[in-house]
């Protein structure tokens, strides 16, 4: 009995001593609305038990680089140390007449507007400073569009590793086939960050993905 | 013969690989803007390095705001090489550092007041006008 709880014990320590923690900084990027801030959420729900952010139906939710650090993730008795930075998302256009139909006011509207186009400017100055980016989209919109293609154009010269997330399976139009064709020499894991759907596959992914940091 | 130019013409900007390829990366985001300003549509032959990309998106976001009643951009970029085996794009670059400039692909660029959408898909770019 007592070696059994020796045993144990040594094997607890063997594990903290030998399981790496490396500090990873995880960087969410991608188009407004696909998702980046609820699984971001969803993260730190699972590991934290609190939110990072909060989300809305209203694009441009995010309108600055949002942080969490020392979310550590254990998958296979590996365990990682993140600092997840979201960040706003990346549009080529923003009009703050879009923001009316949602019931929100001119002025806050154009103050929204004015936010999103700072944003997206930090969010591009920040994209060096990412050890691993998750590039999300909607899996249900078309995947070929040019912000996708230059966010994930910039990540491979900078030589960071990435991980295409297509977000939204639990939709009916959700077509992650589409996303991998649009995507050929990238990983790709179809995710709900609204219901946590395939989230433990999305894990597996993550930690291949940090073993490509150099 | 010269007209003057009415706000409700619509002016398609054809640009030849040539016209930037001398500029730096600042010149070339400039003079693409400037063209933007003056709201024409911009049909590109090759396209803008990713940095160059990138750097053209943060310039655009900084303008929204400060020029009156521009909204942005419309850009979509398509390339044969998109669809080619590994082995091809390899070649394919190796010629592209010699002459300079993917001038096998076509850029599109547009003013967002103008431009409603443009829809790519890996081998066509379809460019939606507002109704005005």
């Amino acid at each position: 009995m007592v070696i059994k709880i020796m045993k144990k014990f040594a094997k607890g320590i063997f594990f903290r001593l030998f399981s790496r923690r490396e500090k990873i900084k995880l960087g969410f990027y991608g188009s407004p609305n696909v998702g980046k801030t609820s699984l971001a959420n969803r993260i730190t729900q699972d590991w934290l038990g609190e939110d990072l952010g909060t989300v809305s139906r209203i694009p441009h939710e995010t309108r600055e680089v949002q942080f969490k650090e020392k979310v550590v993730i254990e998958k296979n008795g590996k365990k990682i140390e993140f600092k997840l930075i979201d960040t706003p998302g990346i549009a080529t256009k923003i009009d703050f007449e879009d923001f009316l139909k949602f019931g929100i006011k001119r002025k806050d509207a154009q103050i929204r507007a004015k936010e999103a186009t700072q944003g997206i400017i930090e969010a591009i100055k920040w994209l060096d400073d990412m050890d691993a980016v998750i590039v999300i989209l909607d899996s249900s919109l078309n995947p070929y569009s040019q912000v996708n293609i230059t966010i994930v154009g910039n990540l491979v010269a900078r030589k960071i590793p990435v991980l295409i997330v297509g977000n939204k399976i639990d939709l009916r139009k959700s077509d992650i086939k589409k996303l991998s064709a649009a995507f050929p020499e990238y990983d790709v894991v179809g995710i709900s960050a609204r219901t946590g759907k395939n989230m433990d596959e999305f894990y597996e992914y993550l930690f291949k993905l940090v073993k490509k940091i150099k | 013969m010269t007209g003057k130019r009415d706000d409700k013409d619509l002016t398609i900007h054809f640009m030849s690989y040539s016209e930037i390829a001398k500029e730096d990366s600042s010149g070339r985001i400039k003079k693409i803007l400037g063209l933007i300003l003056q709201n024409k549509i911009i049909i590109l032959q090759g396209k803008l390095k990713v940095e160059e990309e990138t750097r053209l998106i943060g310039d655009t976001m900084a303008l929204i705001g400060n020029v009156k009643g521009f909204k942005g951009i419309e850009i979509a970029t398509i390339s044969d090489s998109d669809n080619w085996a590994m082995f091809e794009r390899m070649k394919h670059n190796l010629a592209k550092i010699l002459v300079g400039g993917d001038r096998e692909a076509v850029t599109l660029i547009g003013p967002a007041n103008l431009v409603k959408e443009i829809k790519r898909n890996p081998k066509r770019i379809e460019l939606m006008l507002k109704r005005r």
